[in-house]
């Protein structure tokens, strides 16, 4: 009805404003691209040039380069609304906090989450990924980096306020993603080779992917509403 | 419930907390007297682990707690969203070190244990490596209180952190689980009985119980330095307005 007609317009017009915001304010989405590749560049020149343990541990250091990229720019998320006025807008909006929420976490998804999951087959080639880990690396990436957005996003609502935000983000959000992280790399790693079949932990990924948007939700827009 | 809603009264609190307080902490002393006396001397080495056993005493009731003091953060975070309980987010707050605390407590002795059993101090075992991303978790709290000035939202922010935690921890526990296993299972509590001898049973109970005494008494002495401190905030700047009035009055007359 109206209600439905009026959120429906104030949601996209959110995502709208963020992904404008995110292609021309300069930041957003291909910083995390050029961070996510200098850590995969940084690697080897910890590790050594050594391909054959490169391309063994490369889900791996696919999927914590992209865990990093995704959470060091987190917490700009709220911050900048908060700064210039925005977020009170949204708030005084008949649109609920959480589907405002849910607006902002999926243009930062289609800014940060879409397109370190579309370069990570690239990437792999750095890294000396087989051929045959590529689609499932991208794959599990694809379908577990929602779960960073939401839970980073509950953490970005806790920070939305702070003059001196900065690491306490990624401090808040990391241990939080440990099950992302082990569900995702052990996907990647069962398309290579080893004994559980790809979809188990895949289809666990999927599930901790669609609690997390749930969960990271409804806490961001509680926290949110702690901050007036 | 009555009783909750008494407390809500910080100055009742206060005079209640103070009355107990001596009692629970006497008794957490007595029951570490007889808890470490038949720990030490009465309960036996082990066949296979020697006087090593003898950290499970403390290893195992600290891992109890770290995981009692998280739940009763949980709760009292439910105490500061839902009821606007005054006292919760100041319980909440004196727990979280104290719970950080017996995290630690638990990894430490579990790496003494672990070198002379395992060989190693530190393997990346499913138990070992959840109670370190608890121990990350308290820590994120921790950091998340001191960096928000204001206690009141400090408070609220740090509920809703306590409660994705809270949501998140049996989710790690299960991944961690899945991911790689070597501690042994629980033999405690367990369907069937515990696998645990009565002579090793009974120190370990009762040292659960001083410990869990122990807990609460410092829990207790930390919710009303809280208080405190909030008492002194509130009066400093009470009597900073009061002076600025005066100087204004000054400045006017």
């Amino acid at each position: 009805m109206t209600h439905d007609r009026s959120w429906s317009r104030a949601f996209l017009a959110i995502v709208k404003r963020d992904l404008a915001l995110a292609a021309r304010a300069g930041g957003g989405g291909e910083l995390a691209l050029v961070f996510f590749l200098t850590i995969v560049v940084l690697v080897p020149f910890a590790l050594g040039p050594d391909l054959n343990l490169l391309s063994k541990i490369g889900p791996a250091i696919l999927w914590l380069g992209a865990l990093l990229s995704m959470l060091i720019g987190l917490d700009r998320l709220f911050q900048s609304d908060e700064e210039d006025g925005s977020l009170d807008l949204i708030r005084a909006s008949a649109l609920p906090l959480e589907l405002a929420v849910l607006a902002k976490g999926l243009a930062h998804w289609l800014t940060t989450g879409l397109p370190l999951a579309l370069a990570a087959p690239l990437l792999g080639l750095l890294v000396a990924l087989p051929a045959q880990a590529m689609l499932p690396v991208a794959g599990t990436l694809l379908v577990g980096t929602p779960a960073l957005t939401f839970v980073g996003a509950a953490g970005a609502a806790l920070a939305a306020g702070l003059r001196r935000g900065g690491l306490i983000v990624p401090v808040l959000v990391a241990p939080l993603t440990v099950p992302v992280l082990i569900f995702g790399v052990s996907a990647a790693n069962s398309a290579v080779g080893g004994t559980i079949p790809f979809l188990t932990p895949f289809l666990i990924l999927c599930a901790i992917s669609l609690a997390a948007i749930v969960v990271g939700t409804v806490a961001a827009a509680a926290a949110l509403r702690q901050g007036d | 419930m009555a009783s909750l809603i008494d407390l809500a009264n910080p100055t009742r609190f206060m005079r209640l907390s103070r009355l107990l307080l001596p009692w629970m902490a006497g008794l957490a002393a007595l029951l570490f007297l007889i808890g470490f006396y038949l720990a030490w001397f009465v309960a036996p080495a082990d066949y296979q682990q020697g006087e090593t056993i003898r950290i499970m005493f403390v290893h195992v009731p600290a891992a109890w707690l770290a995981m009692m003091l998280y739940t009763m953060m949980a709760l009292s975070a439910l105490g500061t969203l839902v009821w606007r309980h005054p006292l919760a987010d100041v319980a909440q707050k004196a727990a979280a070190p104290i719970g950080a605390c017996f995290a630690l407590i638990c990894l430490l002795t579990g790496a003494f244990w672990g070198k002379p059993m395992w060989g190693t101090y530190w393997v990346w075992d499913a138990r070992l490596t959840s109670v370190l991303v608890l121990l990350l978790i308290y820590l994120g709290i921790i950091a998340l209180w001191r960096t928000l000035d204001d206690p009141g939202r400090a408070g609220r922010a740090v509920a809703i952190l306590t409660l994705v935690g809270f949501v998140n921890v049996p989710i790690i526990k299960f991944s961690v689980d899945w991911w790689n296993t070597l501690h042994q299972p629980a033999s405690v509590f367990r369907t069937g009985g515990p696998t645990i001898h009565p002579s090793m049973l009974w120190p370990l109970l009762i040292l659960a119980i001083a410990f869990t005494l122990l807990a609460l008494s410092l829990h207790l002495v930390a919710m009303r330095a809280e208080i405190m401190r909030r008492r002194v905030r509130t009066l400093t700047i009470l009597e900073a307005e009061r002076l600025d009035r005066l100087a204004l009055a000054g400045a006017a007359a």
